[in-house]
Parts: structure tokens; sequence; C-alpha cells
């Protein structure tokens, strides 16, 4: 904890403040750096898979005349998009078609509340925290419906109608996967999950709960509609899907809401299946005594920009998956894969191997 | 009124309004979001009643898959509200009927006239818990124990549904074709494709 560099005063006059304000503040200070990450995913989105296909990708918007291979686009795309008008279309169901945006976003947000940040960082710890996260991220799913429905559009409601089955399909083996990771930890709670993986890279749950781990990591893809699950946006088929009919702030909320789920999904398998903000070379003895053996937040952050760069190098590499075969994955292999691990997990905890050991 | 007291009036007025719009709203895409909602405050208020986890499950099962699907098929289906409104004056005694019922059962567990529950201590004196008290924990180690049976029971009826509900969808269509895609990998070039070597033909 860096708690050593900040001065008494503040610290007493933090301690002065009402609860509800260190609350508030609290939520500021995650949700900030969050929505500037969403909006620099978006420009490294662009760079990286600009970079994967031998092009510059954004270059030319900076700040003061200076260029900064472009760093001023996210800026730039959010200031245009603020201004131009939204658009009701007409027999769109007016209050449905406002409040689908919101719908999406604000679980996106909510989830954070629980993700512990470093020891002890955290806006709350709950004790069901991994549940929490579980229903949230399983109700994003109603601001694609109702936009899909409310925009009165064909193709809004045949996107809708995909990712409502797609979300109900690849949450089971969501579930599951993370039933893993409980049974592996003995707790609900995301700090005991990060902490039961105490003690260097081999006692990260990656390695006993391979195949789960990588089972949450493609249901998460799948979860957030990002290629090659983004059937839902379908852009060569049904045009972009459920936000076809939005344009302005109204599209730009959903973009967000994507983005921070991507963010999210990677904050969260990076703390339940490699150790959060825990350091990979804690009891290596190179490390020792240097900064590379303590816990940090800065772990943390690495290993959450590292799975947000697999969900970008993904859409890269993979072509889109057809409809049939999105669901044969989802139901026919992740499912059985998970349930029949969670029996190796069963014979491994008798046997008291990996992260059962006594 | 503390912060506590005033979720509770909150989220209950939420829920009865929630409710009411469900049987009141004209367009039944109306009504299943209301039940959403519904389902959302009711989760908040058992939040109160630290059942973290049953609130939690609640919004995992109800919200995020049996809700989707039922979304799902009103959005999908063309229904005539005004054939649906027909009956209406007709069942409203029965509906009345059920309604009365419902409210006396109410009344006589938690209201003066029958068995009085509330005297009892464990209830009259419901102290809060620590914040180290989890229910989950709490809620496994009671299903696991003392009631282990009964929860295997309804496990199994479970399973039983859900079997009973394939097989009732089931159909075999010997017509359909379908594709594996362990085949389609597994597939050599030789299984697609012949070389012929043909002799250049002669120019005209």
């Amino acid at each position: 904890m860096m708690i050593e560099f900040i001065p008494e005063s503040l610290i007493t006059f933090w301690n002065w403040l009402p609860v509800y304000i260190q609350i508030v503040a609290k939520i500021v200070l995650i949700l900030v750096p969050l929505m500037l990450s969403v909006a620099y995913v978006t420009y490294a989105e662009r760079k990286v898979i600009g970079a994967m296909q031998v092009r510059i990708g954004p270059n030319r918007v900076g700040f003061f005349g200076f260029r900064l291979w472009g760093l001023g686009q996210p800026i730039a795309d959010a200031l245009k998009l603020m201004m131009k008008e939204v658009i009701l279309p007409t027999k769109a169901n007016k209050f449905l078609f406002l409040t689908a945006p919101v719908l999406s976003i604000a679980p996106a947000l909510a989830a954070w509340a629980v993700i512990p940040f470093d020891r002890g960082m955290a806006l709350t710890e709950i004790n069901a925290g991994l549940l929490y996260v579980l229903a949230l991220t399983s109700i994003g799913v109603y601001g694609v419906i109702i936009a899909g429905w409310a925009s009165n559009s064909k193709y809004a409601i045949l996107s809708a109608l995909r990712a409502g089955a797609q979300i109900v399909a690849y949450e089971i083996a969501m579930g599951f996967a993370l039933v893993g990771v409980l049974m592996a930890s003995g707790s609900l709670n995301l700090s005991d999950i990060v902490e039961a993986q105490a003690g260097g890279m081999g006692n990260w749950f990656v390695w006993p709960l391979l195949p789960l781990f990588f089972v949450y990591f493609i249901s998460g893809v799948a979860e957030t509609n990002r290629a090659p699950f983004d059937v839902a946006e379908g852009e060569s088929e049904i045009v972009a899907g459920f936000h076809v009919e939005y344009s302005g702030m109204a599209f730009a909320i959903f973009f967000l809401a994507e983005y921070a789920n991507i963010i999210l999904i990677s904050a969260l398998t990076s703390l339940m299946f490699l150790g959060g903000w825990l350091s990979p070379f804690e009891s290596m003895a190179f490390a020792q005594g240097s900064f590379l053996a303590e816990t940090s937040m800065l772990w943390f952050f690495g290993k959450t920009a590292f799975f947000i760069f697999c969900f970008l190098w993904f859409r890269a590499t993979f072509p889109r998956y057809r409809y049939d075969q999105i669901m044969r994955l989802g139901w026919k292999v992740f499912i059985p894969v998970t349930i029949v691990w969670i029996f190796v997990e069963a014979v491994m905890s008798v046997m008291q191997w990996g992260p059962w050991a006594v | 009124m503390t912060f506590i007291d005033f979720n509770f009036y909150l989220f209950a007025t939420l829920l009865i309004v929630a409710a009411l719009g469900v049987i009141t709203a004209r367009n039944p895409v109306h009504s299943a979001l209301s039940l959403v909602l519904a389902f959302f405050a009711c989760s908040a208020l058992w939040i109160l009643l630290e059942a973290e986890f049953l609130a939690i499950v609640l919004v995992l099962v109800y919200v995020g898959a049996v809700m989707v699907l039922f979304l799902f098929v009103v959005m999908m289906l063309d229904i005539n509200i005004e054939q649906m409104r027909k009956g209406f004056v007709r069942y409203l005694p029965i509906g009345a009927l059920i309604a009365l019922i419902l409210a006396a059962q109410m009344i006589w567990v938690v209201g003066p006239v029958g068995p009085d529950v509330l005297a009892d201590d464990s209830l009259q004196q419901a102290v809060r818990h620590d914040a180290d008290y989890s229910n989950t924990k709490e809620l496994g180690r009671i299903l696991y124990t003392q009631y282990v049976l009964p929860f295997e029971i309804a496990s199994v009826i479970l399973l039983v549904a859900i079997v009973a509900a394939i097989s009732l969808t089931l159909r075999r269509r010997p017509k359909t074709k379908y594709q594996t895609p362990g085949k389609q990998i597994k597939v050599k070039r030789n299984d697609r494709l012949r070389i012929v070597k043909m002799d250049a033909e002669a120019k005209e």
C-alpha cells in the first residue's frame, strides 16, 4: 500500500469527512479512471488491430498541435458523439428506447463495487461478491433486449433474440466455472479468493482449474458480445444489430458499456485465476527483498491489461462463429467440460492435491 | 426513520407499484419488465433481511435467466390484448376470492388474531449480525446437514423435470441434415478432391 506517502493532514481530513461523502469520493475514484480507460481501450483496439493488419491506425488527433500518436482520438470521438442528435425512430417506444442504454451500462459499472484492486482496497467487500458479479453480468443483456424491441426495427429485434439466447447459454457455463473457483478457494469473497492463491505463480488457480479458466474467459468474450461471438452485432448480416437505430450519446453509452464489460471480465479473470494483485515471483529467490516480490495494484492492472489485449487479439484473428455453432459450443462443449472438471476437483480435494493441500 | 427504514419503505413501495404494473400494463412486454422490476425490489428487501444469498440468486436466476426467456417469448408473440381482457369481469370474483384468502392467511400468521408468532423471542429480538456473518455459509451448512434429504429429493425432482422438458420437445426429424464438426475437421484432401489428369486438347 502507498499509505505512507500520503501526508498526515490529508488522512485526518479524510477521516473527518462524513461516511457518505467518503463513499461517493471512492466511487468517483473508481469510475473516473474506469471511464478514461474505456476511452483509451477503444484507442488501443484501433491501434492494436491496425498493427495486426499492417495498418497505422488513428494517428492524427493530438493535443495542442502535437500529434502524439493520435492520443487525442478518443476525446475527439467522445466530443463528436456528445454533440450529435439522438434520433428517435417513429413508432419506437420512447421510454424503453431511452432506458435501454442506461440498463446496459448500469450493471457494467455497478459490478466494480466489489472488485478489490489491492489488499483491502475495494469499495465494499461483501461476502457474496462472486455471486453479485455473476448476477450483474447476467442482467446486462436487458439493455440489448430492450433496445432491440423498443427501436421497432426488424434488424434490431433479430439481434435482441440472438443476444438473449446466447447470453443465457453462456451464463450457465460461466456460473459452473465460478463454482470451480469457489470450490478451490472456499469463499465467495473476491479478496479471499485472491488471498487463497498466495505463494507465487504455481499457486494460482489457473493451473488446477485450467479448463475452467478457458471456459470462463471464452464465455466472458461471448457474454460481452465481442468477436468472434458478436452475432448480436453482425454488421454483415443485420447491419449493427440492437443499436442500429441509435445515434449520438445513446449509441455511445452502448459502446461504453461494451468496453466497461471487457475491462470487467478481464479484471475478474485476473482476480480469480491469476492471483489478482499478487506478485508472480512471490516465493522466488531472486525477487526477495525487491519490489518484484511485493503485492501491488500494478500486477493487477498488468494482468487485466493482458486479458484486454486478448479481447482485441481475438477480434483481429478469428472469423465470426455461425450462430448454431455458438449454441453448440455453449451447450454441448462448455457445460459438459465444466461439469466434468467440477467432479475432477472433488477428487482432487479428497486426495488433497493442489489448492486443497493442507 | 433510519436509513434502513427508508430503504425498506422505498423498495416496498417500488415492489407494490411494479406488481400493480404487471397486471395493469396494456402491453405484455411492459408487464414482463414490471415483473423484472418487482424481482429487483424484492431482492433489495431480502438484502435488508440479511439474506444476501437468496437475494442475489433471485436476481441471477429469475431476472438473469427466466425473465430473459420470458421476454424472448413475449416479444415474438403477437398477443391480442383486447381478447386477453375479455374475460376480466367474468374472472374477477374468483381472483378477488383468491386475493382475499391470501390476505386472510397473512393476517392469520402475522396479525393479532391467529397464533402469536411474533411473540417468539428469537423473532422479537432479530438482532443485526456482525459484518463477517455469511448468510451463504449458514444456508449451505443447514442445507447439507439438517435438510440434506429434502434438499436432495428436491434436486432429483428438478432433474426429472429437466429430463421431461427435454424429452417433450425432442422430436426426431430424419429429414434434417446435420453437420458434425468433428468429421468436418477430420476431413482430408483426398476425401473431397480428385485430380484428373487430362491430355491437352488439340488447338483448333
